[in-house]
Order: C-alpha cells, then sequence, then structure tokens
C-alpha cells in the first residue's frame, strides 16, 4: 500500500502500524507516532490498522529550546 | 531551593539544548552550567539515519530533568498531540507549551496557548507555558491549571534582554507566589542576573550559551550571573532615586574655604 512517512511517499506491505515502523528501519527505536494527525501511542500501535494514502509521521528527541 | 511542580532544584538556570557546534560541546555546556533541567524537542527522524536516537542517549546520560517543548507549533491541536507524543517518549508530564502565533517575533498566540493549557492540564500534564507579560492571559493561564509560568523577555534567539521592565516588574508584582521562569531573548549574563534581581525565579537559556565563541565558559559565566542575581533579590535591592545622596557623611566636615 502506498503511504506518506514524514512527508516522503513509500510502499509498505505491513497492514498496521507496528509492523510499518519495523519494515522502514525504525525496530527499537525511541519514536512517537501519529497517524493522519492523531497520535497513536505506542501500545496502540499494533491494532493501529493502516490505509491507503494515511499520513504517519515518526517523530524523535531532537534538540530544544 | 526552587520548587517547579514537584521538582526540589538547587540551580535556577534552565538550559536548552539546541544549536551547539556539536554534542561533546552541548554536553561540556550543560555541565558547566549546574543545569538541572533541560529542554528538548520533537522532530521527524528517518529510519535511516536514526539521528535522533543517538541524541537521546547523549540526554539521558546527563542525568538532568527533561522539559519537552512544543516548539514550533501554530495551532492548539499540533501542541497538544506534540504534547502526548513528549509525554510517551520523554516519559514525563512536564511540557513547555510553545504556541507561535506570528513567525517574525515567533511572538506567543496567547489564546490559542490558554485553550491548549487547558486542555493539557485537565489530561494530567504540569504545563509550562511560554507566554508574554501580559497579566490578564497569566490570570486565565492559572485558570486554566497552570503553576509554572515562563514569560519572555524579548523574542527568542534575539539577545535582547529583557524588553519590557516595567511589563516584567508588573508581573512580578502581580503574582508574588507563582514561579516565572523568564525564557527567550536573554543575550548576556547581565540580563539574566537583572531577571533574577527583579525577582523572577530563575532563567531559561539556549543561543546565548550555544551561539557564544566558547559555550560552556558561557554557560559557567550565566551560572554565576543566575546566582548572583538571586542573592542580590534575597539580600534586598536599594530603591533607584532621581538625586544624588552623598555616601559619605556632611556632618563633621572641615571648613577649608
Amino acid at each position: 500500500m502506498h503511504i506518506l512517512v514524514n512527508g516522503s511517499s513509500r510502499e509498505i506491505r505491513a497492514a498496521d502500524l507496528s509492523a510499518a515502523l519495523e519494515e522502514l528501519g525504525y525496530g527499537g527505536a525511541v519514536v512517537a507516532t501519529a497517524v493522519n494527525g492523531e497520535f497513536v501511542a505506542a501500545v496502540a500501535r499494533p491494532t493501529a490498522r493502516l490505509s491507503d494514502g494515511d499520513r504517519i509521521e515518526v517523530l524523535a528527541p531532537m534538540q530544544g529550546g | 531551593m526552587l520548587q517547579l511542580y514537584d521538582a526540589q532544584l538547587r540551580s535556577r538556570l534552565l538550559l536548552g539544548t539546541a544549536r551547539y557546534p556539536s554534542p561533546t560541546i552541548l554536553t561540556e555546556a550543560v555541565k558547566a552550567s549546574g543545569a538541572e533541567i533541560v529542554t528538548v524537542s520533537l522532530r521527524r527522524e528517518s529510519g535511516g539515519e536514526r539521528a535522533g536516537q543517538g541524541f537521546w542517549s547523549i540526554i539521558r546520560d546527563l542525568g538532568v530533568r527533561i522539559l519537552p517543548n512544543t516548539a514550533g507549533c501554530h495551532s492548539v491541536k499540533e501542541a497538544v498531540t506534540t504534547a502526548h507524543m513528549g509525554r510517551e517518549v520523554f516519559g514525563t508530564s512536564w511540557v513547555k507549551l510553545e504556541v507561535i502565533g506570528e513567525d517574525e517575533t515567533l511572538q506567543p498566540d496567547v489564546f490559542g496557548l490558554v485553550e491548549a493549557a487547558r486542555i493539557l492540564c485537565q489530561e494530567g500534564f504540569e504545563v509550562f507555558p511560554y507566554t508574554t507579560e501580559d497579566l490578564i492571559v497569566t490570570e486565565r493561564l492559572l485558570e486554566a491549571g497552570c503553576r509554572v509560568l515562563m514569560p519572555w523577555g524579548s523574542p527568542i534567539g534575539s539577545g535582547r534582554g529583557l524588553n519590557n521592565l516595567f511589563g516584567l516588574k508588573a508581573l512580578r508584582a502581580r503574582f508574588p507566589e507563582v514561579p516565572l521562569v523568564l525564557d527567550a531573548g536573554i543575550g548576556v549574563p547581565s540580563h539574566a542576573a537583572q531577571a533574577l534581581e527583579l525577582g523572577f525565579d530563575a532563567v531559561l537559556i539556549n543561543t546565548a550559551v550555544s551561539q557564544a565563541r566558547d559555550p560552556a565558559a558561557m554557560a559557567a559565566a550565566f551560572a554565576q550571573a543566575v546566582a548572583a542575581g538571586r542573592a542580590a533579590y534575597e539580600a534586598g535591592p536599594m530603591e533607584p532615586r532621581d538625586l544624588a545622596v552623598p555616601s559619605t557623611p556632611v556632618i563633621g566636615k572641615a571648613f577649608l574655604g
């Protein structure tokens, strides 16, 4: 299926958010996620089903003031 | 001791982690500052580079408290969602709440700020709102449940110091019991000392340290300024006056004319 990950177009086989993160190279990483602008907690990722055209945001700790 | 929510802190200097020349210099600056709280952010992570993972490892090793921000958020929804993401990643209910209203000055959108603060306080966050010196906005933020405020000195990164002394003094006088952390715009240690002398409880510094020629040395200078400013406040500064008052006694002066 075709999705947007952090604004970039990606083709994935995974059907849920947890599997998608593994497939996209985020396995084991400390990240927070949102799908279509809504926060998805880590515990909810395995049951968060993805659909064609979904917008996924994957955020990590970064420098800030 | 400084109390911010349930935390008891010795240092009145909070340090931002952005714009340092290198991770090593960031680490040196945090240590030199004596800061017990550092601010951090969340940004998009690449599955290949995973840059954020290395940064997070460095910050965790510092052993300081983390204050995640919502920098760059322009709407209530963005800020609230970012706060939720920060709470999960950083494992803290603290959030430095920024809702930016205008890009030139990065002035807070105080209407959105109050709305977002109300939502987050109800959801159990301990909110540090980045706000202006406006007294009525401050009242609304306190009504929303904020127990610490972060009024600006001047625009973020400008280094202009305390732009509106009258307004900041009025804020301090109107809310004497509320911890006030002066945030944004401090350029040199004397600005920080001035904030503490006025009775502000702490300051948050970022650019003034990270963009100094020697950030660790500047962090140490800020630590001294903050300590001096606080000591002066506790000692009770004299009131300024318009006319001279001789400090040497006039009585007993010889007549030599």
